[in-house]
C-alpha cells in the first residue's frame, strides 16, 4: 500500500500540537480562579516543552555533524520531569498551607500581599 | 513517517491530547479537570511512543499521569470548602487572547520554517532508549543528574515541613 507524501508526518505537525498544547497551557494558567487548576496549566505547558524536545531528538539531523547526542533532547526531559515533580510537591502543599489559614484556594481572594 | 499506522496514531493521539487539554479548560468541576489531565497526560505519552522515544513514554505515564494526577486530586481533596466549579477569574479573556496568540506563532513558525530533518526518518535510528539515556544522564550530565535529585530531595522535604500541623 502506498501513502502520499503530503500525508507523511513531519517535524512541524508535532511542533504545531505542542504549541497549542502550550496555549492551551497558558489560557488555564492565566483565566482559572482555583490554584489547582493554575497548576493544571502549568504542568501542560511543561508537557508541550517535552513534546518538542522529543521531537527534534527525532527529527534532527545535525547532532552528530555538532558532537551532541541525538539523545541529550531526551535527558533535558528527565530533568524536566524532575523539576516539574518537585514543583508540583510544593505547589500543592502551599495550596494546603493556604487553604488551612485562609479557607480558600481562590486566587482571586488571596491578595494578602497586594500593594 | 510514512507508514499508515504512525499516521493514523499520530492524529488519533494528537486528538486525544489537545481534546483532553481543552476539556480541562471546559469542564465545570475540578475533579472532571483532573481526569481530562490524565487524558491529555496519556495522549501525550502516546505521541511519545510515536517518537520512538520508550523511555521518556513510560516516565511520562509514571510521573504524569500516576504521581502528579493524584497529588492534584489529593489537593482538590485536602481543600473541601473552596469552590469546585473551575471558573474563570477576570483575566480570562486575555489569557485565552494570549493563549490562541501563542499557539498560532508557534504554528505558523513550525509550519514556516524549513527544518533541516533527517532524510530518511523510518531508519532504525534509536532501537531502544533506555541504556542511552541511562549513559548520558550518569555520563555527560552527572551533575545535572545530582542536582536534579538533591532539588527533588529538597523540595519534597520543603512539601512535608509546609503542611506540617504545628502541634503534631
Amino acid at each position: 500500500m502506498s501513502i502520499p507524501e503530503t500525508l507523511s508526518i513531519e517535524l512541524a505537525h508535532y511542533l504545531t500540537v505542542s504549541g497549542v498544547i502550550f496555549g492551551i497551557g497558558i489560557a488555564i494558567a492565566l483565566s482559572k480562579r482555583n490554584a489547582i487548576a493554575v497548576l493544571m496549566g502549568v504542568e501542560l505547558m511543561l508537557n508541550a516543552v517535552n513534546l518538542a524536545f522529543v521531537a527534534f531528538a527525532r527529527f534532527g539531523d545535525r547532532f552528530e555533524a555538532n558532537g551532541i547526542d541525538p539523545l541529550a533532547g531526551h535527558a533535558f526531559v528527565v530533568f524536566v520531569l524532575t523539576v516539574a515533580a518537585a514543583e508540583a510537591a510544593v505547589a500543592l502543599a502551599m495550596a494546603v498551607l493556604v487553604y488551612r489559614r485562609r479557607e480558600t484556594v481562590d486566587l482571586d481572594r488571596i491578595n494578602l500581599m497586594r500593594w | 513517517m510514512e507508514s499508515a499506522g504512525i499516521i493514523a496514531a499520530f492524529w488519533i493521539l494528537a486528538a486525544v491530547t489537545v481534546g483532553g487539554a481543552l476539556a480541562v479548560f471546559l469542564s465545570r468541576n475540578l475533579i472532571h479537570a483532573v481526569v481530562f489531565l490524565v487524558l491529555s497526560f496519556l495522549g501525550m505519552a502516546g505521541l511519545f511512543i510515536t517518537l520512538s522515544a520508550d523511555f521518556i513514554a513510560v516516565a511520562q505515564i509514571l510521573i504524569y499521569a500516576g504521581a502528579v494526577s493524584i497529588l492534584m486530586v489529593f489537593a482538590v481533596m485536602l481543600t473541601p470548602m473552596s469552590s469546585r466549579d473551575n471558573a474563570n477569574s477576570l483575566y480570562a479573556m486575555p489569557g485565552v487572547v494570549l493563549g490562541l496568540a501563542v499557539a498560532m506563532g508557534v504554528a505558523f513558525v513550525a509550519n514556516d520554517v524549513e527544518w533541516s530533518v533527517l532524510a530518511d526518518l523510518d531508519a532504525d535510528r534509536f532501537p531502544t532508549t533506555v541504556g542511552a539515556v541511562g549513559d548520558l544522564l550518569l555520563g555527560r550530565y552527572l551533575l545535572a543528574f545530582e542536582v536534579a535529585s538533591i532539588l527533588l530531595l529538597a523540595a519534597l522535604i520543603g512539601a512535608i515541613m509546609l503542611v506540617q500541623e504545628d502541634d503534631a
